[in-house]
């Protein structure tokens, strides 16, 4: 298990270095972009002295390196520093749309993930049946359609037509625990159905590469079930795959979903960080990225360990 | 059928009277085709009701906005500002300025002293006394060297402001002019306690129609009713929420499912069907929104009078109407006065089309051979690349050759608007003559996008801003219009109407266009019917 200990704490050393290159890209990247924050909200009102004074205020005059390096100093003491536009606390922005993005993940993840494994199971289970084939045609259809038009077209069917469920999902403190559930469940059945083929299709695969290992002849020799062979036999040896696609899936669950957000006015954590990138707010968008890049860089080495503890052999490599 | 919509969009609009529109209903003999519904709600808007709550889904809402009034860059938080803030002066639905926390005014007779009386006893949010330093604080927040407020070009004019006690606030002029009351309207002008600086604003004090209880820019306001507010009867509702809302589709579809009671900036597509729902009233109002197409005169060949004529008349007006704008705008005469407004120049010819003439110009210029830059983005209005295109087909029949370029929209204000040649770009409109002319066409103004220098047309500017005879007044201003029209160097091809859409819940009364959202307040004007 030792090994295991140094390969978690290597990879988190070089997850941090990664956030680092992140940030100095973030910054770089958006001092590349044209303008500042300043001549982003005067837009076609700003006059040369105006902008000027605004930059004063927001010291947007110091160079950039000057800049990059007292964000820096103030990130490493924990500080995420204030919102250029309007002087809120990053923490405080960012805090409440976190989790906000986090509830509605979890949520699509607990609907997908157990449905998409089940689905590639019996799909596996029952390979080039009916069954087999038209759930590998309807969720192939979900992921081929761009994500709004899925949402829309839940939208005509469930709010508009059937007026089932609401059609915008702008939760707030003050509602109950059931009535947020309620009001997410249609872009959770949107991320969901985006989300499923690629899982479900992986969990075929892999099941099905094993299927023709010589263990699994072994056990059909025996006279074990197909059920019980795929689930019992085949399945935790097919984990390792079905794991790393699962971590992506979740990571694109928490930081790809900013046109679901927009969609269905979710207040989540993508459209803070489109509308902080397009006025320029730099510590807004540092903040946010480098959350996105934790998530990646943690959800992959969670991946990782996962799978070398399901995997005997990868325990002790030689 | 079209002239009866005609006729009950005026009168929606309250532009025609009851008794008028059923006139005229009846002349053309289709009195059985009126909605009995218009009648009736507009019976009911007689007598407002109080209570309730209103839910505005608005487009134009940012998560870096602030409640910063000298930077409110957005209808969101500018409707939001006018739902807590007041100014001194209001604007109505006529486009005439009427007291709000001043009664009332006055000029000195060369219109350079202005005196505002304010309203007694009118009480902040947070229990302070508004008096005559709180007005003085306001504005001055907008003036001098270190303000970073986009209203600084618009307080310039003023030299001095002084309180003279408690109620009374003095103005001094740098020049005469008859409009300033506007100014005063301004919704960046709102009045906030003295002090009031960065953080604090995001407290919203202010001694408006509503509280603000809760506030997260680009998501969501939420005010209640100020008991104290200083018009009696008003507000109507006793909750007020904003729900920030950029998707159009998302908005559309709140409204249909009754998650929201009103949204601006409908979809020109699908406004028909909107018109045709049973449970919505859409609304469509003329304001003074226009698209405009400025030439820099300090770049060849644009400084010559006859090159930017030629380009008008190549412009094909109507078919960017019908294609652009969807039928929902009308066509620009090169000037930036709304036919709406009192000093708007009926008679002028209205420029048209003309394949002909475009070429003559050109020709006379010697530039047949020249191929136009058009630089264009969708930030300057929404289809400006599409609208940039239609001219490139209509100016090619004239043998004139233009060449679209299309630009970034990120940081076109700043990279391509008065600095490429010849842009597309957009202009809110102002409520007075003066005010548009000012901004953009005078020789000095900040955001004169031509570089244009017209000796005579700056002299009747200044001379109009002075004159208090509205008949003279009213003959130089349609000067201004027949010369910036015959030899500016805007082309302005079209007008937009302002398209939004409200449930059948709600009642209001004369809706006004000069903004969105009934002129940003209708927390405060409307009711539940």
């Amino acid at each position: 298990m030792s090994g295991l200990r140094g390969l978690v704490i290597r990879r988190i050393l070089m997850g941090l270095v990664t956030m680092f290159v992140i940030s100095l890209l973030i910054f770089v990247g958006v001092e590349a972009l044209p303008g500042d924050l300043a001549t982003a909200i005067l837009g076609q009102e700003a006059t040369p002295e105006t902008v000027a004074a605004f930059r004063k205020e927001l010291k947007l005059d110091l160079p950039p390196h000057v800049r990059y390096i007292a964000w820096l100093g103030d990130f490493m003491k924990g500080d995420l520093g204030t919102s250029l536009a309007n002087k809120r606390p990053v923490a405080e922005l960012i805090s409440w749309r976190f989790a906000n993005t986090i509830f509605l993940a979890a949520s699509a993840a607990v609907l997908a993930v157990p449905l998409s494994i089940l689905l590639g199971i019996l799909a596996a289970l029952y390979r080039n049946s009916l069954f087999d084939k038209t759930i590998s045609m309807v969720t192939l259809s979900t992921i081929s359609f761009p994500e709004f038009f899925v949402a829309y077209i839940l939208i005509a069917l469930l709010s508009v037509q059937l007026i089932i469920f609401p059609s915008i999902s702008n939760i707030n403190d003050q509602m109950s625990f059931a009535q947020k559930i309620y009001s997410i469940v249609l872009p959770c059945l949107t991320l969901t159905l985006v989300v499923m083929a690629h899982m479900m299709r992986q969990t075929r695969a892999a099941i099905i590469n094993i299927l023709a290992s010589p263990f699994i002849e072994m056990a059909r020799l025996k006279g074990i079930k197909r059920m019980r062979v795929i689930v019992l036999h085949a399945f935790p040896n097919a984990l390792s795959p079905v794991i790393n696609v699962v971590a992506i899936n979740l990571a694109y669950l928490i930081v790809g979903v900013v046109i679901v957000e927009v969609v269905f006015v979710y207040p989540g954590l993508g459209q803070l960080l489109v509308d902080s990138v397009s006025k320029r707010d730099i510590p807004v968008v540092q903040a946010s990225g480098l959350i996105f890049a934790a998530v990646y860089v943690s959800l992959n080495l969670l991946a990782d360990v996962a799978s070398i503890l399901t995997n005997p052999r990868m325990r002790n490599p030689k | 059928m079209s002239k009866l919509k005609e006729l009950e969009q005026l009168f929606t609009e309250g532009k025609i009277t009851r008794r008028e529109f059923i006139g005229r209903v009846s002349a053309l003999g289709l009195m059985a085709a009126v909605s009995p519904a218009l009648l009736s709600t507009k019976a009911k808007a007689a007598t407002p009701k109080r209570g309730g709550r209103v839910i505005l889904g608005s487009a134009g809402g940012s998560t870096t906005d602030s409640m910063d009034p000298g930077t409110l860059a957005h209808t969101m938080p500018q409707a939001i500002n006018q739902t807590i803030r007041s100014n001194l002066v209001e604007v109505n639905y006529k486009g005439e300025p009427i007291p709000e926390l001043a009664e009332s005014w006055e000029a000195s007779p060369d219109a350079v002293k202005w005196v505002f009386k304010l309203h007694q006893g009118v009480e902040f949010h947070n229990g302070k006394t508004m008096d005559a330093d709180d007005v003085v604080y306001s504005f001055n927040e907008h003036r001098g060297e270190d303000t970073k407020s986009a209203a600084k070009g618009v307080v310039e004019p003023i030299k001095d402001i002084k309180a003279d006690g408690k109620n009374t606030v003095i103005f001094t002029l740098a020049e005469a002019n008859a409009d300033f009351p506007f100014i005063a309207s301004d919704y960046h002008i709102a009045i906030v306690p003295k002090g009031t600086k960065g953080k604090e604003y995001e407290k919203g004090v202010g001694t408006g129609p509503f509280i603000l209880q809760a506030w997260e820019p680009g998501v969501r306001f939420f005010g209640t009713r100020n008991p104290n507010y200083f018009k009696s009867g008003r507000p109507y509702f006793d909750e007020v929420e904003f729900i920030g809302i950029a998707d159009t589709n998302a908005r559309t579809n709140a409204l249909m499912t009754g998650q929201i009671d009103v949204m601006n900036r409908c979809e020109p597509k699908t406004f028909d069907r909107l018109e045709k729902a049973p449970n919505i009233q859409a609304l469509k109002l003329e304001g003074a929104r226009h698209y405009t197409i400025p030439m820099l005169t300090t770049i060849k060949p644009y400084d010559n009078n006859d090159v930017r004529l030629g380009l008008k008349y190549a412009i094909d007006r109507e078919q960017m109407i019908k294609q652009v704008l969807r039928g929902y705008g009308y066509v620009g005469n090169d000037h930036p006065i709304p036919r709406n407004n009192q000093y708007f120049a009926k008679e002028l010819p209205q420029r048209k089309y003309d394949p002909e003439k475009a070429k003559f110009h050109l020709k006379k210029a010697g530039m047949l051979d020249h191929t136009f830059n058009l630089h264009a983005a969708d930030a300057a209005f929404p289809g400006a690349v599409d609208a940039s295109v239609l001219i490139q087909e209509s100016a090619s029949k004239a043998g004139i050759k233009i060449k679209v370029v299309r630009e970034p929209d990120d940081g076109y204000w700043e990279n391509v608007w008065i600095k490429k040649e010849w842009v597309q770009c957009y202009w809110s409109g102002r409520p007075t003559a003066d005010w548009m002319f000012s901004i953009a066409y005078a020789a000095d103004a900040n955001w004169n996008d031509t570089l244009w220098k017209h000796d005579k047309f700056n002299e009747l500017l200044k001379g109009a801003r002075a004159e208090l005879d509205q008949k003279k007044r009213r003959e130089m201003y349609v000067e201004c219009q027949r010369i910036v029209s015959d030899e500016g160097a805007t082309p302005v091809p079209a007008f937009a109407l302002q398209l939004s859409a409200a449930s059948k819940k709600l009642a209001f009364e004369n809706p006004a266009a000069n903004w969105e959202f009934d002129g940003l307040r209708l927390p405060e004007r409307w009711w539940l019917a």
